[in-house]
């Protein structure tokens, strides 16, 4: 067993289509390993400084953001971000601690795959795409799409998440609410991410997210649909979202709330959200 | 890429050889020495760990060692030699109590060093913020918080005192500085190692294959004991006539988690196996999983002599409740129905033992470490002298380090391979093995006359005790004598059961029970006031208990009985919180969030109920003039260390800073008991005194100087000054004895009890101590989430020995009901871990206010009484009715989840 930690992206895939098992932040690896000695060769990818880092794309390239795959929860909340991606910085301050946020990546919150991944629909309101790399080639596909369900994705075994790309955002605003039964540390029971622009004081782009309550982090498009056009003097109404609106996902029953909760506070967390992500929209108009 | 990995080790360029994928906080302790970070979780949920490399806080369990190459590493010894921020929060730490068992410390002064580098002046959130990732469950946090707001403008504290003086702990300075050894800090590295293999169901039977093959098959596997092995009796238990659990399991296992078989090897290879890789295997049973499947009436007994799988019953009965509820006015019901609630101490257990001189020597966090000693004679047929129980520094008790854990793994390991051994219990492992909090269903009437006055009393529980006895015995007795709480409730009967179930042992936890009956009790008693048309608070205080009143059990107090002035120090706050709670209601500043101001009460009777249970505290001064004292009261956190020498202090007339401490050591300090049951300050307390009073009678006893002779130990005399007059005793002069003493005292206590008849009239002990605590909660009506904002806790300790620890105490005590009461419930299977086992974390605690109130017990040392569990009994009701004063609804049902809130939200009424 070998513990690879190379500077190079090429060398990186060399080690991974030989078969080794990536390693980043360590907050998801040394949980699931537990006690167990590895059977296979590690593959460290912090030390790769392409792969670090958020930047905007220039003009040329569509006038998005790039968030590197090993970029530290901790440095997506401290960076300097339009609001856009203020409900990104709002999940990054909730990955578990301090101590988390200190080593824990974007890259392994994706592709751990957990349905309470906090990091997971803050990226879906911003239409995140992955943006994948093997020795054969890189290839981009829509976070969405590269979901596939509980500790699923559609990340093949020689492949590194290189980065996401945040199509251009420009007049969108986020926000997210995170509901867990203790401060600090704690497993979301439901959390939600909202993203909207506004125009003329209405919802022109509304974009509704909801983790915990399926296998994968869902968007909920009947809703954002439904809603679309509605006022933002409108949100306060508590019977905004209705039953049918949340019928895409599928909550279940477990230690932390039952199903029948999860989906009552996810409306709520919406509603919540919504008014959130409207005033951030309206006090950066 | 190579095996050696090169960093900077607290400002020392080291390098290590280390396995690709080893934990950073593996490497540091196993490797360089670093035995200042501590291991509580391996998962990044406990925060115990926390290093800093370049700068930043992680986890260390959560590192692979080779991402620090090339960095800087702090860890919490080098800071605090190091680093002037970090030498101050030392100090502040100190001054505050900040420190009770001292594990949780290094990683909270670690977390607190990052933040003061970056912002020197923090606030409350966010020290909040930087230390949210580091689960303390000792102190409540607040004076953690404060300790580190306080850095940039110290004040100084008192650091030594006798009886009533604030001072900081006596073994405070090595618990911040990461010095304090716990019991996995003992054993050198390199020693044999021991794994548990454990049932993975609930009840199962279990075959063991051809050990001798396996053995052969995997070098460095040293030996794989099972029942065959254990040389004595295979059963251990902590109540005499209840010696149920197996050491290791014989055909049946009877819990998940159960051990069956111990597996001992060099590290590498115990690391490398994988123990379903050993020949044995399990087949699943079908077993009973809670109260009512356990007694149904085809249940099978899970112990063939207890059927209906009933252990044991305890009863107290008062006049004819029938008949007075009958004649009451106005009457009150309700089930209440508590969970599974698991000690999560931050330290697993852990321990190390070797055979020195034909002797055992057994090293292990423990509350008991004579009961260790006796119950190991027993398993290992070794006479008790030929054992020697040294406790390490214990991270964390409240109850369930008084039993046995990884002892008899240990002792078995090292008498058989005649080779050192250690054993720390992983996360998991020890929430599966170890005891827990009994669940209980409780149903309880009372009856009231219009004027208010209680005229009955009706409660009957049934404890889900688990799969073995441990203190359910204790729990079964205990809660008859406290169901009523403080008060005087006329006709009384009070019944609990202790049933058998396919689970873990439950066992002692803060309280006994008591908590658990305090929350059906004190939920009730604010219906009762509500239907009467009276304050709750009014309400308590008519009832309350007062001197010369008997007790349910008949015990009459003519002194000390302190609830009513608890009430009444709690009044104005009661008074002031309500108001404002109305207000701000009435305001709707916050739609959908309603605020509520809860109250309840709690006593708790100090030591064993109704048994023997002395301490002996022993003392001597050596030739050369110092002082020595033998101190056996296992320091857990509490401060028993501190306030045991305060005591021996003040009666003997010589400052702390004058004496060495001892202990615990079962073949240097005499027998202080076990450390539970609130009785340490109390009982040893009482021990402590009596051998000070000794010590000093003797000495002025030599010059014939008077009882207020002021006592100057110096270097080989001491001088007596009496009333001008001054004497020297020249000790050279005197006769030593074997250990070198010129003058000793060994002076031992016994709480006076009387047994309980059949119907549990008696006096189960010679004191109560007494509580009143409050609650501010606000609920979120929408979410169904409770949060708490302010606490205020009367409690009545006798005489505060020290005030810095009683408030330590009781904001430890607080945070554990917290937990309790909103989020905390141990299911078997699904909650072995600290993310699924939720326990309070630095944003969850309020404010607390603790009021001191002192009604001195005629018994206690200098009218001191215990506090240890007391601080949690109230907690829990007081916050439950303060939800229930904000949203109008009773939750019948432990922990108030948002999930069960809401759902009785919806329905407008109880669960």
């Amino acid at each position: 067993m070998t513990y690879f930690a190379p500077n190079s992206l090429d060398d990186a895939l060399d080690v991974l289509a030989a078969g080794a098992q990536i390693v980043a932040g360590g907050t998801d690896h040394f949980p699931a390993a537990g006690q167990s000695v590895p059977d296979r060769d590690l593959l460290d990818i912090t030390r790769i400084e392409t792969l670090r880092g958020i930047w905007p794309e220039g003009k040329d390239q569509g006038g998005g953001w790039w968030i590197g795959g090993a970029t530290t929860w901790a440095e997506i909340r401290d960076a300097d971000l339009p609001p856009a991606f203020c409900g990104l910085q709002q999940a990054a301050r909730e990955v578990g601690a301090r101590q988390i946020q200190n080593a824990a990546t974007l890259g392994g919150n994706i592709c751990n795959a957990s349905p309470a991944a906090d990091g997971i629909p803050p990226l879906l309101v911003l239409d995140a795409e992955v943006h994948l790399a093997s020795v054969s080639g890189k290839r981009v596909i829509a976070l969405s799409q590269f979901l596939r369900g509980v500790r699923k994705t559609a990340r093949h075994k020689d492949e590194i998440l290189i980065g996401v790309r945040i199509p251009p955002a420009r007049g969108l605003a986020s926000a997210f609410e995170k509901l867990g039964a203790r401060q600090y540390l704690v497993i979301s029971i439901a959390m939600v991410a909202v993203a909207v622009r506004l125009k003329a004081g209405c919802l022109d782009d509304l974009r509704v997210a909801v983790g915990a309550c399926s296998p994968v982090a869902t968007r909920l498009g009947a809703l954002e649909q439904r809603l679309q056009g509605t006022p933002v003097s409108g949100l306060a109404d508590p019977a905004l979202v209705r039953p049918q609106d949340l019928s895409a996902l599928a909550a279940i029953d477990d230690v932390r709330a039952t199903a029948g909760y999860r989906l009552d506070a996810a409306a709520e967390l919406i509603r919540r959200a919504m008014t959130s992500a409207a005033g951030l929209a309206v006090r950066h108009d | 890429m190579t095996d050696m990995v090169a960093f900077n080790l607290n400002g020392r360029p080291v390098t290590v050889t280390a396995d690709p994928g080893e934990r950073l906080s593996h490497a540091l302790r196993e490797r360089l020495d670093g035995r200042d970070v501590k291991v509580g979780c391996d998962a990044g949920d406990c925060g115990a760990c926390t290093v800093l490399v370049d700068g930043k806080p992680i986890c260390a369990c959560l590192m692979p060692v080779h991402q620090a190459a090339g960095r800087l590493v702090e860890t919490v010894s080098g800071l605090a030699g190091g680093d002037p921020i970090a030498a101050g929060l030392c100090e502040s730490f100190q001054d505050f109590g900040a420190a009770q068992c001292g594990v949780c410390t290094p990683g909270m002064l670690v977390c607190a060093t990052a933040l003061l580098r970056e912002c020197p002046e923090p606030d409350e959130k966010a020290v909040m913020d930087a230390l949210g990732g580091v689960l303390c469950r000792c102190t409540g946090y607040r004076k953690i918080i404060a300790a580190v707001l306080a850095v940039r403008a110290p004040e100084e504290r008192l650091r030594e005192g006798g009886v009533g003086a604030a001072i900081r702990k006596t073994d405070g300075l090595a618990k911040v500085e990461g010095r304090e050894k716990f019991g996995d800090d003992i054993a050198p590295p390199g020693t044999l190692e021991i794994r548990v293999v454990r049932s993975p169901h609930a009840a199962a039977s279990f075959e063991i294959g051809d050990t001798t093959a396996f053995l052969a098959a995997h070098p460095g596997i040293v030996a794989v004991q099972t029942a065959a092995d254990v040389p004595g009796c295979n059963r251990f238990g902590v109540i005499p006539g209840f010696l149920d659990q197996p050491v290791f399991a014989e055909k049946l296992c009877r819990f998940r988690g159960e051990a069956v078989a111990s597996v001992i090897g060099e590290p590498p290879a115990l690391r490398a196996l994988d123990l379903d890789d050993l020949p044995i295997r399990f087949s699943r049973l079908p077993g009973v999983e809670d109260l009512a499947s356990a007694q149904a009436r085809d249940a099978t007994p899970l112990h063939a002599d207890r059927p209906g799988n009933l252990m044991c019953e305890g009863f107290v009965l008062q006049g004819d409740p029938k008949a007075a509820l009958r004649e009451a006015d106005v009457t009150v019901s309700g089930e209440f129905q508590t969970s599974f609630v698991e000690h999560a101490y931050i330290e697993p257990e852990a321990g190390f033992a070797q055979m020195v001189d034909g002797r055992l020597e057994l090293h292990a966090c423990t509350q008991a470490p004579a009961m260790d000693q006796e119950a190991l004679a027993g398993i290992l047929a070794m006479e008790p002298d030929r054992i020697r129980i040294v406790p390490t520094a214990v991270g964390g008790g409240f109850g369930a380090k008084l039993d046995l854990s990884v002892q008899p793994y240990l002792a078995l390991a090292a008498l058989a391979t005649g080779r050192p051994a250690r054993l720390a219990y992983t996360r998991s492992e020890s929430m599966k093995s170890t005891t827990k909090r009994h669940p209980a269903i409780m149903r309880l009437t009372i009856g009231a006359n219009a004027d208010g006055a209680i005229q009955a009393f009706d409660f009957k529980a049934e404890f889900n005790t688990g799969a073995y006895a441990s203190w359910g015995p204790t729990v079964a007795n205990r809660v008859p004598v406290h169901a009523s709480g403080p008060y005087r409730v006329g006709a009384y009967r009070a019944s609990a059961k202790a049933v058998h179930t396919n689970a873990p042992p439950s066992g002692a936890f803060r309280g006994f029970g008591v908590p658990q009956a305090a929350v059906a009790q004190e939920s009730l008693f604010d219906d009762l006031a509500e239907k009467l048309g009276l304050d709750p608070l009014e309400f308590r205080l008519k009832n309350a208990l007062e001197n010369g009143m008997p007790t349910v059990c008949g015990q009459v107090f003519e002194r000390g009985v302190g609830i009513g002035a608890c009430l009444r120090a709690l009044r104005p706050f009661w008074q002031r919180e309500r108001a404002a709670a109305k207000a701000v209601n009435a305001g709707g500043a916050t739609p959908g969030v309603r605020r509520g101001v809860g109250l309840a009460c709690g006593w708790y009777g100090c030591g064993n109920t109704s048994l023997p249970n002395p301490s002996t505290i022993k003392a001597g001064i050596l030739a050369d003039g110092s002082l020595v004292l033998h101190q056996g009261a296992v320091d857990i956190g509490q401060g028993s260390n501190t306030v045991i020498a305060q005591i021996f202090s003040e009666a003997l007339g010589v400052p702390i800073s004058r004496m060495r401490i001892l202990g615990a050591d079962t073949d240097i300090t005499p027998d202080a008991g076990k450390t539970s049951a609130s009785r340490q300050t109390f009982v040893s307390g009482n021990a402590a005194r009596l051998t000070g009073e000794a010590l000093r009678r003797d000495i002025l006893g030599k010059v014939n100087a008077a009882p207020d002779s002021v006592i100057d130990l110096r270097a080989g005399s001491i001088h007596v000054r009496d009333d001008g007059k001054s004497h020297r005793i020249d000790l050279a002069r005197l006769d030593a004895d074997r250990e070198g003493y010129v003058f000793r005292a060994a002076e031992t206590y016994d709480p006076p009890t009387r047994p309980l008849d059949e119907n549990g009239q008696g006096e189960p002990y010679a004191q109560f101590g007494y509580a009143a605590q409050l609650a501010v909660v606000e609920v979120d009506m929408a979410l169904g989430t409770t949060r708490v904002l302010r606490m205020v806790a009367a409690h009545d300790v006798g005489r505060a020995i020290n005030p810095l620890l009683v408030e330590g105490q009781i904001q430890g005590g607080i945070a554990q009901g917290l937990g309790m009461a909103l989020m905390e419930e141990y299911v078997p299977g699904k909650t072995e871990n600290l993310h699924d086992y939720l326990i309070p974390t630095i944003g969850d605690i309020p404010p607390i206010e603790t009021l001191i109130v002192e009604e001195p017990d005629p018994h206690g040392p200098y009218g001191a009484k215990g506090l240890g569990e007391h601080a949690l009994v109230p907690t829990a009701p007081a916050i439950l009715n303060a939800i229930r004063a904000a949203c109008g609804v009773r939750v019948t049902r432990l922990p108030v989840t948002p999930a069960r809130l809401k759902a009785a939200i919806d329905r407008g009424g109880a669960t």
